[in-house]
């Protein structure tokens, strides 16, 4: 990516500095939007770029905010920024290194809803990066970016951050919300969504980093500008966060519809050690698994191709197994994760995530029982369906997944 | 105000409900059980357990037209969602079809009961719940014979967690359903446990001190699913089916809880019958299913190894035991000989048969029937007292409820508990005390006065933005009280509400009229079987030739009553225990308990009920029927039974017309339905087959034109230079005679103390938890000091029922008393 939408960092090093920022064109689309465009107009815009969220769910950003209603107040907006995905590291970047177009977009998703106090939610492990954004907050209250009457305007915004405190599921948008309340982080029951009900009770915006990002390129040059990257379905560019057995992990920003193949192999410096290359992990621990055959790495990745090829781009937090990795073992880690994550509050969920945690254990320490494949994926499937929230059905994903396309493993494991 | 109704379909019936019925309760209406473990119908919905999962479909509404879509038959078109959804969390609409017997929704039932068995305990033969537990009922029902989950994996946690002296957990047992931490916070508003850790590692913990400081911490028990909240009280006591139920009352105070005695034939007590608990029995206008926790445990009084049990007699200065004949010859003897000058002096805690008759005695003898209370305006309350029909449970927007002279919290916890849910509803709450009490927190208006000045604040009232609120409600009730108040200010105060109610036209109706806060659970039918205090009780007493004296401890209460006995020519005392009045009787007769006899009480919103025998014990008889005898003797002619006791009074006590012990009986369907066969939905609590009481209607509803004295200020007295004024308050756990025997709520009694702002403390040479004495005429008592910031400077207050002599405002002198420490 010769030219940065969003790790513009790469390109302009000491963009985190607020004047060289502005020097960049930084606050300009903030400007514009609020001493020149009606908030439905901002709206209009980002719906019409087609912006989909970067959290892991797509949702249209645009239509999300439509969802705002306009006879109940105040309305919030609040940045999702608790990044617990395991394989994802995308936010923490923009954060560190660019942080003022992460900011500008938050202030833009404010002003289109109208909403005139915003938060940004870190998970608690960020609280170096939530210290230097209270920094990067408090210099342009001081350049009357923020405050009362901006511009000269009636609009006012203050940004508030606020840390959580080692929980996974506050990654969820309504414990999340929870979180922010002084509650136990745990989901609310939807309906209401927080379009209506959100936080303390009112309309809410809930929008990731990296979505946020997003916004300032889209007032500044436009719909057809961010169209100009990514597939009509899937439009803009996305940072992708490669990890597992590549020879360069990180972050890279591309286009959406970039293959798998051209990310792991161009950009990533293919398997290590000219081992082959085995699955994909597409968002990160939620992940169903791919397997890593040529139709496989051949497919764009964007919404839509990843979905039919029978799993979910998510949050594109691309992990690689290689031949070296044992499937059965990885999915330990993961249902260990959730387990450790899981909030307790349904059945399944609680339940589930203990006891499978516990057959893979044994699978993998070679001390299980001739039936315990079948009862694994079974404990799985008993639990998707039927739990509260993402977190429960997505724990199932990688099981399940990895026992229909890799049961060798698990079975290599249970005879040793 | 009627809601639209939706007609929707589940599995075969069709059924119509109000919209915003939730699916799980439009069920049970068609008698269709979709199980449940969190979900309680008292609370709102969580969807946590899972255990509700049914099949919904809804009409397809085609986007373009907004008409259903129409299959080939002419039938809407009902579109199913991918997952099931919870019964519980879903509201009802219009053409929605709900399928709880699929093979789909049989088999998530059986994986949600065997995810929640995977760590639960095998407990059943050692666990208290068995035999009641909605999770044995819901694994029969629904879940899988065998559990495919390893013995060795599961999950380990503590299993005699004292939550508190009164709740015990067993953390195993838990399937974290959240009703007892969500019945604490929602309902009761005591967040004192709460979920700690999480996933499978959620636990109740308890953040008070002391544990679980709730007064109503009792219901969590019943209403947990599960074997995991116990009571200290019940704990391995019984088994379920081993017991017996009687249908009770509770007998502490005026809310008049309905409860059930559970009670089982014992070895160690030699093949007696032995109450095991007291539960609460639905009556979903008084108590709906909920009781506080000295109903729960207050009922040891009558078990009490202490009970009188044979009668005694003077004898060489001595009190010896007798046999009733002598006893009930020398009574009759000793009423004759008293020729007219006789004192009937009787507590509210004795039933409408036993007062009817002691008045019956009284009259017949030519005696005075006298009732031993520091609070009037029981004679109002029959004029102007809450309408019949009333049910604080209706009380919502447009109402106002106007609490006066009244620590509900204290005095009455299931009214403080309904009327808050009023205040939640929208009813305008007016809370007017000389101190601030738990109710003021819901209140949308607090008025505070200074003793003596509550008539003075009073007077104006309806000129307040509170009384313009209150003058306009729809419907209006007063709860008045003797928070800090004597005999006399209390008439005065009752006198003044009354007025008010009639000039405001919020009286003669459900919903509207008086409602006192009585400190006794029969006061009112004291009052409406013709017992009046006096004000000069003490001369009376010293006057009369003969007192009898009946559940009333008139020595032990206050000095200078002991020292008016002390020159009663006879006395004779009917009573549980040898009080400090029955040891200076003359005769003693042993009284029955209310387990052990049936009889009826009339709550403060005058609804009468009845209760049943829990148990017989020898050697004791029903204070009506010795009244009965004794007048026998006289020849006076008494019924001698219960029932016809209360016959005779529905002939003669104009507002009970029409009682009967069959009507008293009679029962209709309540909802939520709570019992033993759905003990699955509303908890382990009693489905009420024995009577819900009849509410009797007040002087105005049966035309009678109410006449009240005009409004009088009451004596204050006066407070010397270095004196302090003090007031008498009330406290739920207290040393009374009826609560002392429940050793288990000993830690949190109130004991003799004085409670005065850091001020006021200050200037009297006193210091929190310091010790002083105080002192009015005729007594002198030692208490320990509190400290307060939220009291009122200038005022102390002192907690009746705990040996201080206080009844009313008393200026009291103030020493502080040094504690001597040994080096």
């Amino acid at each position: 990516m010769s030219t940065h939408r969003i790790l513009r960092h790469r390109d302009i090093p000491n963009i985190a500095s607020l004047d060289v920022y502005r020097a960049e064109g930084g606050f300009e689309a903030f400007h514009k939007a609020v001493a020149g465009m009606q908030p439905a107009d901002v709206l209009n815009e980002v719906k019409a770029s087609g912006l989909r969220g970067r959290g892991g769910a797509g949702f249209p950003a645009g239509l999300k905010w439509s969802f705002i209603p306009n006879n109940l107040w105040p309305h919030y907006v609040v940045a999702n920024a608790d990044e617990s995905e395991p394989g994802t590291f995308k936010d923490r970047e923009i954060m560190e290194s660019n942080p003022f177009q992460f900011l500008e977009g938050l202030m833009l998703a404010s002003y289109a809803v109208q909403a005139h106090d915003a938060y940004i939610y870190l998970r608690g492990e960020f609280w170096q990066i939530a210290r230097s954004l209270d920094g990067k907050i408090a210099e342009l209250e001081a350049a009357g970016l923020l405050g009362e009457k901006i511009f000269g305007t009636e609009y006012s915004l203050r940004l508030h951050t606020h840390l959580g405190a080692g929980a996974y599921i506050c990654g969820e948008e309504t414990a999340l919300l929870e979180s922010i309340e002084g509650n136990r982080g745990q989901p609310r029951l939807r309906p209401p969504f927080p379009a209506v009900y959100g936080l303390f009770g009112k309309p809410t915006v809930i929008n990731n980093v990296e979505t946020l990002a997003n916004v300032p390129g889209i007032i500044a040059n436009g719909a057809a500008w961010f169209r100009e990257m990514g597939t009509e379905k899937s439009p803009g560019v996305k940072v992708f966060s490669l990890s597992g057995c590549v020879n360069k992990p990180g972050n890279y920003e591309l286009p959406l519809g970039t293959t798998f193949r051209e990310l792991i192999f161009n950009h990533g410096g293919g398997i290590p050690e000219g081992r082959s290359i085995k699955a994909i992990m597409p968002a990160g621990a939620s992940s169903s698994l791919i397997t890593a055959d040529d139709r496989a790495l051949d497919t764009p990745m964007d919404y839509e191709s990843v979905a039919a090829l029978g799993s979910a781009l998510g949050s594109a937090s691309v992990i690689v197994l290689d031949d070296s990795v044992n499937v059965a073992w990885m999915v330990s880690k993961t249902v260990e994760f959730f387990k450790h994550e899981s909030c307790g509050k349904c059945t399944p969920c609680r339940e589930g995530t203990y006891w499978m945690s516990h057959i893979a254990d044994r699978i993998v320490k070679g001390d299980s029982r001739k039936e315990d494949i079948d009862l694994l994926n079974y404990v799985a499937r008993q639990m998707q369906g039927k739990c509260l929230c993402a977190l429960g059905e997505f724990s199932t994903m990688a099981v399940v997944t990895g026992i229909e396309q890799f049961r060798e493993d698990f079975e290599k494991l249970q005879r040793s | 105000m009627a809601k639209k109704l939706v007609t929707l379909r589940i599995d075969e019936h069709t059924l119509q409900v109000p919209e915003g019925m939730l699916v799980v309760d439009a069920a049970r209406k068609v008698n269709v059980d979709i199980p449940v473990f969190c979900y309680h119908p008292k609370m709102d919905p969580v969807g946590m357990c899972r255990m509700c999962l049914v099949d919904v479909g809804r009409p397809v509404i085609d986007r373009a037209t907004g008409e259903v879509v129409k299959e080939a038959d002419g039938s809407p078109k009902i579109a199913f969602g991918p997952k099931l959804d919870t019964a519980c969390t879903t509201p009802v609409s219009e053409g929605m079809v709900v399928i709880t017997n699929s093979e789909k929704v049989r088999a998530a039932r059986k994986e949600v009961v065997e995810f929640i068995l995977t760590s639960h305990p095998l407990d059943c033969p050692i666990c208290d719940k068995g035999g009641e537990c909605p999770l044995q009922n819901l694994t029969m029902a629904h879940g899988p014979s065998t559990s495919r989950f390893i013995f060795d994996e599961k999950m380990h946690l503590a299993k005699h967690v004292p939550l508190g002296e009164l709740i015990w957990l067993d953390r195993e047992r838990c399937i974290q359903c959240g009703r007892c931490v969500r019945f604490q916070h929602e309902v009761v508003d005591d967040p004192v446990i709460d979920f700690f850790h999480r996933g499978r590692s959620l636990e109740i913990i308890t953040d008070s001190e002391p544990g679980f400081d709730s007064v109503f911490s009792g219901n969590t028990t019943d209403i947990c699913p599960v074997g995991a909240l116990t009571t200290s009280d019940f704990r391995f006591g019984a088994r379920p089916w081993e017991m017996v139920s009687a249908a009770s009352l509770c007998s502490h105070c005026p809310v008049g809880c309905n409860i059930t005695f559970n009670v089982r034939r014992e070895a160690k007590s030699g093949g007696e019958m032995v109450i095991k608990r007291a539960m609460p029995r639905q009556n979903e206008s008084v108590n709906e299913i909920w009781m506080c926790d000295k109903g729960r445990l207050g009922y040891h009084f009558t078990e009490s190894k202490q009970r009188l049990t044979e009668p005694l007699i003077r004898k060489n200065g001595e009190l010896v035991p007798a046999s009733w004949d002598e006893a009930l010859d020398l009574a009759a003897q000793k009423l004759r000989e008293a020729g007219g000058e006789l004192a009937v002096l009787a507590g509210g805690r004795l039933s409408n048969e036993d007062l009817f008759n002691l008045r019956k005695l009284a009259d017949a003898a030519g005696g005075q029937a006298l009732l031993d209370t520091y609070m009037g305006g029981g004679d109002l309350a029959a004029l102007v007292g809450a309408g019949a029909g009333t049910n604080l449970g209706d009380l919502g927007k447009g109402s106002a409820i106007l609490v006066l002279a009244s620590d509900l919290h204290e005095e009455a916890p299931v009214w403080w508990l309904r009327i808050k849910q009023a205040a939640e509803r929208g009813a305008a709450l007016i809370v007017v005390n000389p101190n601030e009490t738990r109710l003021d927190k819901f209140a949308t208006h607090t008025l505070r006065y200074n003793p003596g000045e509550l008539l003075l604040t009073f007077g104006g009232f309806l000129e307040s933005a509170a009384g313009k609120v209150f003058a306009e409600a729809e419907n209006a009730l007063i709860f008045y009280g003797s928070n800090g108040l004597g005999l006399q200010q209390s008439i005065c105060l009752a006198n003044a509400a009354a007025n008010l109610l009639i000039k405001t036209g919020h009286y003669g109706k459900a919903n509207n009229g008086l409602v006192p806060v009585w400190p006794k659970a029969n006061s009112q039918g004291a009052w409406d079987m013709g017992f009046r205090p006096a004000l000069d009780l003490a001369e009376r007493l010293r006057q009369a030739k003969v007192a009898y004296i009946a559940a009333s401890d008139p020595a032990g209460d206050d000095p200078a009553l002991a020292a008016a006995l002390d020159e009663t020519k006879f006395v004779i005392v009917q009573e549980l225990f040898l009080s400090e009045t029955a040891k200076r009787a003359d005769l003693v007769l042993p009284a029955a308990a209310y387990t052990e006899r049936e009889g009826t009480f009339t709550s403060g919103e005058r609804r009468v009920q009845r209760y049943y025998p829990a148990k017989m014990r020898a050697g004791v008889r029903p204070d009506f029927l010795i009244a009965a005898q004794i007048a026998g003797r006289l020849g006076i002619e008494l019924p001698a039974a219960a029932a016809l006791v209360l016959e005779e009074i529905a002939k003669q006590v104009p507002a009970y017309a029409g009682l009967s012990y069959q009507k008293l009986a009679e029962v209709q369907e309540q909802w939520p339905i709570i019992g033993r066969s759905d003990v699955y939905y509303g908890g382990t609590g009693y489905e009420n087959r024995h009577g819900l009481g009849v509410q009797l209607p007040s002087a105005a509803e049966r035309g009678e034109k109410v006449e009240l004295p005009a409004a009088v200020n009451p004596a204050l007295p006066s407070v010397p230079a270095g004196s302090l004024m003090v007031i008498p308050v009330a406290r739920l756990y207290d040393q009374g005679t009826t609560l002392q025997p429940t050793k288990l709520l000993d830690g949190r009694a109130a004991r003799a103390e004085l409670a005065l702002h850091p001020e006021t403390a200050e200037k009297h040479g006193l210091q929190a938890g310091s010790q002083a004495q105080i002192a009015a005429e005729g007594w002198r008592v030692q208490v320990a000091v509190r400290v307060n910031a939220h009291l009122p400077v200038g005022l102390g207050l002192v907690p009746r029922s705990t040996g201080v002599p206080i009844f009313g405002p008393t200026a009291v002198t103030i020493e502080p008393v040094q504690v001597e420490i040994k080096a």
